[in-house]
């Protein structure tokens, strides 16, 4: 704890520096807006990843950073140094700003890096500071959430920017004025201008409570709370307990509403018709909000009608901005090694695969060869370096294979039978669940901080004997993966115990020998299923972690939490490969792209993003939940993905688009739990409100018509079919379903804990 | 939305901020405590607000205590100790003042930890499977159809189980008939289902005990009379249970004075109604039944009593099946029958008594075979004339049958038509070549086979339309025949005999007889199942003897009818067919035969003149009418 204080006070003073610097706003809106994921990817890159290094080490992506924010962020870093008497760090810094000019930026920036990890001496947190180093400013502190009253630097550098000061009185006038001028306005701009009562209301009331003015804030928020969204009603109760400058301090919701511009989108008919508005009254108080805090988004085109602003909108900082969802995603499947499968003999495969595949190549399954082909969307092959398939791997593959020839294929007309795991006498309460692929563990994360595993097959648990008989045992003999198992250690559930807070994540390696957790004590564990021993803790979020998810194909893995930042790991690093920072809020869960290059992360900010895992970059921020999210999943071709929040809606996206193609609607409390089918033609969905819905996706992807207009604009209409879409509702007694699994034959597998 | 409440939270009154700090020693000005208060209610509410995310991710709905501390802890906060509980605790007021306070007992360690009664602990987490299997429209399936690997069966229903296959394997009659009747009502027992039928498929332990068998058999009629069950596969296990009581050589026959022949009756009856009732469950069930019949059939090393059951089993599932199976066979299987029968060697007794069985099974198939086939002619050939009433009365005995109905007669095939892959290694006449042969042939070849014996009378079509649709229910031979049958029981077993009765009576005014064997089957299989001890296709050759009552009465017959039958030159032939020959039953007074060596008949199309007969054509006296009980008068004659 002591170190993360002091990486904050560090970070607090380097934010003291720009302003002192007196180029405050420019690094403000640089470093706290859009610059987040390049600041992300330059951290990406920075951090040493051998086993990725081969691929990043050709220079990670710079989308676009320009070389005077650089420039900036450098001098910060040198007022910082010379402030606290780093002469020598200076010197060198120095010396290789010289350099930077010339020289690969990453190269630089590494080097930046270095000094100042050396400044710091023995930090034992190099990580986060050497991420914080490079990100310099607010996606950091943002990444640290304040606490206390120990971060009043940066805060002052935050609210600086309501230090201006109109009349208080007017500040009413001010907003039933514009509210007049938007109520008087062609409906076609209604709806558009609607859009800037909320941010405009909150930086007014901000900018009240900042100036000690608490009772007109108070009538302020009094007046015009009740005419805000019903979608900001979470936000609206912080603010309205918020109500002296003292208290603005620690408040993150506060932090975040400060820390990113809103971003609303607006066709350049309504802008312009809202800009002749304010100019004609002069109303240079809501101009200047709108200068400062907000990002309108100009577009060419027709004005978006209201139903269509409502489904975009609801995140904390508003719509994505078109740019952040233009970048190309392959999206696509990689190529599937080539396995001979041998269709009759099952004994023999092991032995042949490696031996003879030739003489097996007639014998071909006609699954193996489907996947010949490259999809043209598909990153390529080593885009990201994967693990070698072991021999194992290769018998999972053809086990695999064979199951999916017996799959049955689901529709409309035939629904998946649902197999319910219910979790009896949990009273110290379930927190996660995950099966693995094969069907045939089952693991649950407890808030009394244990992980526990059990066999859902007749094969007990065992564990392999200790060391010393181990040596006993006769290793050439053909049954030796047999014979290091521990006969007496077998049973049908094993407990791991390590963690220090409740377990909010689990998660199995898709070979089932490791078993990911994580949790409230800031780690993540990786757990060995061979001898049921903790292997390693992970150490890096320094605040809750909410989510941890293994890669498809094993080997890296993803964490996110409180903090902020997700985090990509391989297990045999202590340290996190990459770090995507720039959600405003938690990261409440976490997923892989089954082509394992993109990592989507959900958040309590509202948004889902998605991450490139080469580079760092933000690729893809979809908007439009009006709740923290928790929940999602890729559909099996890894053209779109589902997201389930606190609201109870699920949406669906277009990765390829990053557009909102599909909204369901039917479950009452939080969707915990998404999954789609083996195929793709079925989502299922499990919530808080104790059911099971099945929907079908394929009709809902059909449906959509993403023609060219669409998916320039991004401007859609969805259509109202969830009904038509819902293809049935299953109740559970009174178990929420906080987890769901296809198994490879496509029965629905459903998890949670009977709550009488 | 301008009269919402200006606070929606709680907040700490001024006071208790005063008492608080006094209590810790610090006395507070009024602007102090005001600011204080402020304060101490905003972090509140912040802490609150940040322990909320604990929840949710915990996944639970109810905000604890411990989320609580954990907000705190984040935010370097002391955590607030001692309200760990899970229960919740009582909030109460101090009476002299507005003081409130949450209870705190004292807990006395000593007591506790001497107490004797240690607690225990919390049962075990655990994870237990509960199947919801869909069905293609999205609806949960019925609880019958769990397989039994998911289902775990409750003690009552354990107790059930146990309960019913005690009382019906067991010695008491009055306890079976309830066990039954439960079985076949009972809504509740599905889960048991795959239970009783590996307690059905037993027979084939107890093949030496006909009791349990018959015991059996009737276990299997309940289930199948069970409408809330669903069977789905099982059918075939319990076709198969049937059928070996229908087939197997069984233990029990070795000793001739066991009645497995009513047994094999019975499973027969049995065999039709599964298949009329179940056998759309299980695709192919009529060829696989067919086959395995024709197979015995055509193994000569198979015992007579094999084939005895093989032909009743042709005969329950209906003339269709005997046209296929047992006519074409028949040539072949003529000569070995011929051999026993012809065999008076004393050694051989046993033997041809059996054989004598068995030709009293064929003749009755091929008599229904004659009746139905003409009937279906006829019901062609009149189209829409005059068509009504005889299908009419086919359909109805269906309804007045309370027991085991036998199938409805089919005049066309059952509905999964005879597919071409039946025929896969029979040795009958292959099923793809097969063309239906005409009346006239077929009666004159088994004419040349059975002579005299199979009794025919027929009549041309116009005078059908005057049969009247009789409208019985209940005919009252069986249950007056009754005693003499019991009576008589024994020696029926003994010397199996064949009779054949004919009514010398052209009018049969008086005759409860139907028109059609159903209702008569039925009546007798009713009974029979209380005794167990009825042969259905005897009754079903008995009603067939009562067709004279359909027979115009303006038309008198000899007595004998030696097979007057000439193929009509021209035209679809329409007949009408009373069939006088029978086997006799145990109920019937009968061992009373009458024998005839009659000539055959030059018949001039059949060309199966190879054929001697030199076997009794047994006919059946039947007297007229009004006194159907001494209707019999037919001559004894053992054989």
């Amino acid at each position: 704890m002591p170190t993360v204080c002091d990486t904050r006070s560090e970070m607090a003073a380097v934010q003291d520096a720009p302003v002192e610097a007196d180029n405050e706003k420019e690094i403000k809106t640089e470093t706290l807006n859009d610059a987040a994921g390049n600041h992300a990817s330059a951290a990406g890159g920075v951090i040493p990843s051998p086993p990725v290094a081969s691929t990043s080490s050709s220079g990670p992506a710079k989308a676009g950073g320009p070389g005077s924010e650089e420039q900036q962020t450098l001098m910060a870093v040198l007022q910082f140094l010379k402030k606290n008497n780093f002469v020598g760090a200076v010197d060198v810094l120095r010396r290789e700003a010289g350099i930077l000019e010339d020289s690969d930026e990453s190269q630089g920036q590494e080097l930046a890096a270095s000094a100042l990890g050396g400044a710091e001496a023995g930090d034992a947190t190099c990580t986060l500071s050497r991420a914080s180093s490079c990100t310099t400013s607010t996606p950091a502190v943002a990444a640290a959430p304040a606490k206390g009253g120990e971060d009043q630097p940066d805060v002052n550098v935050v609210l600086s920017a309501y230090s201006q000061q109109g009349d208080p009185a007017l500040y009413q006038g001010y907003y039933s004025g514009l509210k007049k001028f938007v109520e008087s306005v062609l409906d076609c701009h209604r709806a558009e201008l609607s859009q800037l009562f909320y941010p405009l209301f909150v930086h007014m009331y901000l900018e009240l409570v900042y100036n000690n003015h608490e009772t007109e804030a108070k009538a302020f928020f009094e007046k015009f709370s009740g005419d805000q969204e019903c979608y900001y009603q979470d936000d609206l109760r912080v603010l309205s307990g918020l109500t002296k400058k003292e208290h603005m301090k620690g408040n993150e919701t506060l932090l975040d509403f400060r820390t990113s511009k809103f971003v609303l989108r607006i066709s350049r008919d309504s802008y312009q018709l809202l800009k002749r508005h304010l100019q004609e009254r002069q109303n240079n108080q809501i101009w200047n909000i709108i200068q400062e805090h907000l990002y309108i988004d100009i577009f060419d085109g027709m004005p978006r009608s209201k139903s269509q602003i409502d489904s975009m909108s609801g995140s904390l900082a508003g719509e994505a901005k078109r740019e952040a969802n233009k970048a190309k995603v392959f999206y696509g499947l990689l190529k599937e090694p080539e396995i001979d499968v041998p269709l009759d003999d099952e004994d023999e495969e092991g032995e042949n695969e490696e031996g003879k595949p030739k003489k097996k190549k007639p014998k071909k399954d006609s699954m193996g060869s489907k996947s010949k082909k490259q999809d043209p969307n598909a990153p390529q092959q080593n885009r990201i370096p994967l693990p070698e398939l072991k021999d194992s791997d290769k018998l999972d593959k053809i086990m695999y294979m064979k199951e999916a020839t017996k799959r049955i294929r689901l529709g409309p007309e035939s629904l998946p039978s649902i197999c319910f795991y219910t979790f009896l006498n949990a009273y110290q309460g379930l927190t996660a669940v995950d099966f693995t692929d094969d069907s045939s563990l089952i693991a649950g994360g407890f808030a009394d901080s244990t992980v526990r595993v059990w066999s859902v097959t007749p094969k007990k648990l065992r564990s392999v004997k200790s060391a010393a008989d181990l040596n006993l045992i006769d290793k050439e003999s053909d049954d030796v993966l047999e014979r290091i198992m521990d006969e007496k250690s077998a049973s049908e559930s094993k407990i791991l115990y390590g963690h220090s807070g409740p377990v909010y994540g689990v998660s199995f390696s898709p070979d089932r020998n490791y078993l990911l957790s994580c949790s409230e004590d800031g780690t993540v564990r990786l757990w060995s299923l061979q001898t049921f021993t903790c292997l390693v803790g992970y150490k890096g979020h320094n605040y809750p972690v909410w989510d941890t998810q293994f890669s498809p194909y094993g080997y890296y893995f993803i964490s996110g939490g409180h903090d902020r930042v997700a985090r990509l790991w391989a297990t045999d690093h202590y340290q996190p490969l990459r770090m995507f920072a720039g959600h405003l809020a938690d990261i409440t869960c976490t997923q892989f792209h089954p082509n394992s290059n993109y990592v989507a992360t959900g958040s309590a900010d509202r948004t889902v993003r998605l991450w490139d895992i080469l580079n760092g970059n933000c690729v893809r921020i979809f908007t439009g939940h009006k709740g923290p999210i928790h929940s999602l999943a890729f559909s099996p071709n890894g053209k779109y993905l589902a997201s389930g929040a606190t609201d109870g809606r699920v949406l669906l996206w277009d990765i390829g688009h990053g557009l909102m193609i599909g909204e369901l609607k039917g479950h009452t409390d939080t969707v915990y739990s998404l999954k789609f089918s083996r195929d793709g033609e079925i989502l299922a969905s499990g919530s808080m409100d104790n059911t099971v819905r099945l929907w079908d996706s394929i009709k809902a992807f059909d449906d959509i018509e993403t023609d060219d207009f669409t998916a320039a604009t991004g401007h859609i209409h969805l259509p109202e079919n969830s009904q038509e879409l819902l293809l049935g509702t299953y109740m559970t007694k009174s178990t929420p379903v906080i987890h769901l699994h296809f198994t490879r034959r496509n029965l629905l597998l459903a998890a949670g804990a009977y709550n009488p | 939305m301008a009269d919402r409440e200006e606070r929606r939270f709680a907040e700490v009154p001024r006071e208790s901020i005063r008492l608080m700090a006094e209590s810790a020693g610090v006395e507070l000005s009024d602007d102090v405590a005001a600011l204080l208060t402020e304060d101490v209610c905003y972090r509140l509410r912040e802490a609150t607000q940040n322990s909320s995310q604990f929840m949710r991710h915990a996944k639970r709905r109810k905000l604890t205590v411990e989320d609580f501390n954990r907000a705190l802890r984040w935010s370097n906060v002391e955590a607030v100790c001692g309200y760990g509980a899970q229960d919740t605790l009582p909030f109460r007021p101090i009476k002299e003042g507005d003081l409130f306070f949450v209870e705190d007992r004292e807990v006395n360690l000593v007591e506790l930890a001497l107490a004797t009664n240690i607690p225990k602990g919390c049962a075990e987490t655990m994870v237990r499977v509960q199947v919801s299997y869909l069905d293609g429209k999205g609806n949960l399936e019925p609880q019958g159809t769990v397989p039994s690997a998911v289902q775990t069966l409750s003690d009552d229903l354990l107790k059930y189980y146990q309960q019913i296959t005690r009382s019906i394997l067991g010695e008491d009659p009055h306890l079976m008939k309830v066990a039954l009747l439960d079985l076949q009502s009972n809504s509740k027992i599905a889960a048991l289902l795959p239970y009783f039928v590996y307690v059905i498929s037993g027979v084939k332990s107890v093949s030496h005990d006909l009791e349990q068998l018959n015991r059996l058999l009737h276990m299997v009629k309940s289930l199948v009379q069970n409408p809330y069950l669903y069977l789905g596969s099982y059918v075939r296990s319990l076709v198969s249970s049937v059928m070996y009581c229908i087939l197997e050589p069984l233990a029990a026959s070795i000793n001739p004075l066991n009645d497995h022949w009513t047994l094999r009756d019975y499973a027969a009856l049995l065999l039709s109604h599964i298949f009329w009732t179940h056998g759309d469950l299980v695709s192919g069930l009529y060829h696989q039944i067919l086959l395995s019949l024709q197979k015995v059939l055509s193994d000569p090393v198979r015992p007579l009593c094999s084939h005895y059951g093989a032909v009743v089993g042709l005969h329950a599932l209906g003339w269709k099946a005997v046209e296929r199976v047992l006519y074409p066979h028949l040539p072949a299987y003529w000569a070995n029958l011929q051999a026993v029968l012809d065999d008076y060697s004393v050694s051989n007794a046993q033997v041809k008594a059996d054989g004598h069985k068995v030709y009293g099974a064929i003749l009755v198939a091929v008599e229904r075979l004659l009746k139905m086939k003409a009937l279906s002619l006829s019901v062609n050939a009149e189209g829409g004339i005059g068509g009504l009433p005889r299908p009419g009365g086919i359909m109805g005995c269906r309804e007045s049958s309370p027991g085991l109905s036998p199938p409805p007669e089919p005049l066309s095939e059952p509905g999964l038509g005879i597919a071409s892959h039946l025929h896969a290694g029979g040795a009958g006449c292959p099923w793809e070549d097969w063309t239906p042969v005409p009346l006239p042939a077929m009666y004159c070849e088994l004419y040349s086979f059975f002579g005299d014996s199979l009794a025919v009378r027929f009549s041309t079509g116009p005078s059908l339309g005057n049969s009247p649709p009789a409208p019985l229910a209940q005919p009252p031979t069986t249950r007056k025949e009754l005693p003499g049958g019991t009576a008589n029981l024994d020696t029926a077993r003994k010397m199996p005999q064949l009779t054949a009765n004919l009514n010398i009576s052209p009018r049969q005014d008086g005759s409860p007889h139907g028109e059609q064997g159903g209702g008569v089957g039925s009546a007798g299989a009713s009974q029979s199942l209380a005794r167990s001890s009825s042969s259905s296709s005897v009754q079903r050759s008995r009603s067939s003897s009562s067709r004279p009552g359909q027979r115009p009465s303006g038309l008198s017959r000899d007595v004998f009818p030696k097979a007057r039958f000439n193929p009509l030159p021209a035209g679809p032939p329409i007949f009408s067919f009373v069939i006088g020959g029978r086997q006799m039953g145990r109920r019937c007074q009968g061992r009373r035969f009458q024998t005839t060596f009659t000539p055959s008949q030059p018949l001039s199309a059949v060309s199966s003149r190879t054929y001697a007969h030199k076997l009794p054509v047994i006919g059946r006296v039947g007297k007229p009418v009004r006194r159907w009980t001494c209707s019999q008068y037919s001559l004894h004659l053992p054989l």
